[in-house]
């Protein structure tokens, strides 16, 4: 009975995501390919890549912006890159909050890039945050089993 | 240390063999995990590397070598001696015997387009399909890598339907 009440709580956090615009259509396709069983865990270690590239990639950005002389060729490469892999992943709010950027990246435009950083790292935090309690209701599912 | 994931242990070596390999080449590891996952779920065998370098290796069957010498040798050993062995002097290369090639097309130091003409270029890796994988929708991109021997163009992000699509018209 404690899994049933789980899996409705799973996929309700779930479809709160999907409401708030934390996750689109690309999560759903990969959520379908664990589900047809030839993938089990398959979801929550592409997400745990994920989180693990955006903190690495936003700590360098905010190391390059640091710098006297901002490499701005070099910032933008680097939201190019974690755009990629929010997209792959299907993290919506994070994959949007890089394109914003890349206008103060045109201007080149360090307070801009900051201030974009900042919106950035906020909307990583909360997806994070959201796929974490994501998994833990998994793992509570899996517990139960 | 390469990876080299999809070539197996002797045990599972003949039963593997009989799946379609395909080659995934991309330097995010994000992107590497998504297209192996949607590859291996339509039971195909996948090695992933991270460079048009590594994939060039794997090609050229140095990792059938790094194998078969890590039983005999101790790691750092075996590095260096891999190092220094030049291609040409190793026996025994078999083919990694690779399917498809799957390519990212923005990648450092190699290029999925550059990759894809080094395998065009050779007599021995020509006829295997490239597909050029990219986030951007650039029609003259596309149409110098369709010029230059790819098989087909994705734009990501990858979905499993693309993928089966386009595995089952090359592979089956």
């Amino acid at each position: 009975m404690a899994a049933v009440a789980l899996k409705n709580q799973l996929n309700a956090h779930i479809a709160s995501m999907f409401a708030a615009g934390f996750l689109d259509k690309q999560f759903q396709e990969l959520q379908m390919l664990q589900d047809d069983g030839s993938s089990p865990g398959f979801v929550s270690e592409v997400v745990g890549l994920f989180i693990d590239d955006a903190e690495k990639i936003t700590g360098l950005i905010a190391g390059l912006l640091d710098q006297p002389v901002v490499d701005f060729d070099k910032v933008d490469a680097l939201v190019h890159q974690l755009k990629g892999s929010s997209a792959s992943v299907g993290a919506q709010r994070v994959k949007l909050s890089c394109e914003q950027f890349h206008s103060y990246y045109e201007a080149k435009n360090r307070d801009g890039c900051v201030m974009a950083l900042a919106l950035l790292r906020n909307e990583f935090y909360d997806s994070r945050s959201k796929f974490q309690t994501m998994f833990q209701l998994e793992q509570q599912i899996e517990a139960c089993s | 240390m390469m990876s080299c994931k999809g070539l197996g242990g002797e045990g599972s070596a003949a039963a593997a063999a009989a799946l379609p390999h395909v080659l995934a080449v991309d330097d995010s590891s994000v992107d590497r995990a998504v297209i192996s996952g949607i590859l291996r779920s339509s039971k195909f065998r996948v090695t992933a590397v991270d460079s048009g370098k590594r994939a060039l290796e794997l090609l050229g069957s140095v990792c059938v070598i790094f194998l078969n010498l890590n039983l005999l040798l101790p790691f750092r050993l075996c590095a260096s001696v891999l190092h220094v062995l030049p291609i040409t002097f190793v026996l025994g290369l078999q083919e990694a015997n690779v399917s498809m090639i799957i390519t990212d097309y923005w990648m450092p130091e190699m290029t999925g387009y550059e990759l894809l003409k080094k395998v065009k270029e050779s007599s021995k890796l020509k006829g295997i399909p490239v597909v050029i994988m990219s986030s951007e929708n650039v029609p003259t991109r596309i149409t110098r890598c369709m010029e230059e021997g790819a098989e087909d163009f994705l734009l990501k992000p990858v979905q499993p339907s693309d993928v089966s699509r386009l595995c089952n018209r090359v592979l089956r």
